[in-house]
């Protein structure tokens, strides 16, 4: 059906998404997604160190990281690409990154409304049972009528 | 690739990270460090407008900076772990400079709590602000 193959691929929209402006700056990529999940990956960068002496990424990249792969995984569940913007995003750090690791972002929509997306997700260097970080965050529907939540 | 930006002696203490970001050191006000950096292709998101991970960058920069410029002025050494972030993303950041500003709400002994401010135009309408937790490791040395 036409609507089975306009549905929003992930797999297909990310190179074009993540190739230019802040992803593309990171050199996010994409890795793999299921109906309500996508996951990202953030590759090691000399440049994205959070301390001059020591090989730890920064945390601010795993902000951006796990922001991106919460805006893929709405647009997956929902099915479609629609304008939407980040209200609110807490991000939770167990564990400094090791070092010279890339870390994979895995962003989840668990619940979606007419005018919200509810995201919870983690990011992880290699064991997806020993996260460097979990994430929380609620996005909006700019398009969306807020009365019809 | 961000466009290259001109680093001051001031943006010696920032961070790897925060430095290929573009962030400088724009000022101080009341012991606190004002940071800047100018829009461009490496803090864009949906095209013309500021991406939140960018933002949140600086956010999470200037904040970091007010807390170890406060530990220098006690004379205080810790190694510094960020234990949370949460963002409120208040309006869409626009083509030009966004600047951000932290305050200390709380400072133990053992960790710290800091509100932050990012503002474009007019400071009075932040575009998006930020709380952190930081864990403070024992005094180094």
């Amino acid at each position: 059906m036409a609507e089975q193959t306009n549905r929003f691929d992930p797999s297909r929209a990310a190179p074009m998404l993540l190739s230019h402006g802040h992803a593309g700056w990171l050199g996010l990529e994409y890795c793999r997604h299921g109906d309500d999940w996508v996951e990202l990956k953030l590759p090691w960068r000399e440049d994205l160190l959070g301390e001059e002496d020591h090989e730890v990424l920064a945390s601010g990249p795993i902000i951006s990281l796990m922001d991106m792969a919460s805006g893929l995984c709405i647009w997956t569940k929902m099915g479609g690409f629609n304008a939407i913007a980040t209200l609110d995003l807490r991000v939770d750090y167990q564990r400094p990154a090791r070092e010279r690791a890339a870390v994979i972002g895995h962003a989840e929509c668990y619940r979606l409304t007419r005018s919200a997306a509810f995201v919870r997700g983690f990011a992880h260097d290699g064991d997806p049972d020993d996260p460097v970080a979990h994430i929380a965050g609620v996005f909006m529907s700019i398009a969306g009528d807020p009365r019809n939540v | 690739m961000s466009d290259p930006v001109e680093h001051g002696p001031a943006d010696k203490q920032l961070t790897p990270y925060a430095r290929s970001l573009g962030i400088t050191v724009h000022g101080e006000e009341s012991g606190a460090p004002v940071l800047t950096f100018e829009f461009g292709g490496g803090v864009e998101g949906r095209p013309g407008h500021l991406h939140g991970g960018a933002t949140s960058g600086l956010l999470e920069t200037a904040a970091y900076a007010v807390l170890r410029s406060e530990l220098a002025r006690l004379g205080r050494k810790h190694r510094l772990k960020p234990i949370n972030i949460t963002v409120q993303f208040l309006s869409a950041g626009k083509q030009r400079p966004t600047y951000a500003k932290g305050r200390i709400t709380k400072l133990g002994r053992r960790n710290a709590n800091i509100a932050v401010e990012a503002w474009q135009d007019d400071r009075d309408r932040p575009i998006a602000t930020a709380i952190l937790n930081v864990l403070m490791g024992p005094e180094d040395r």
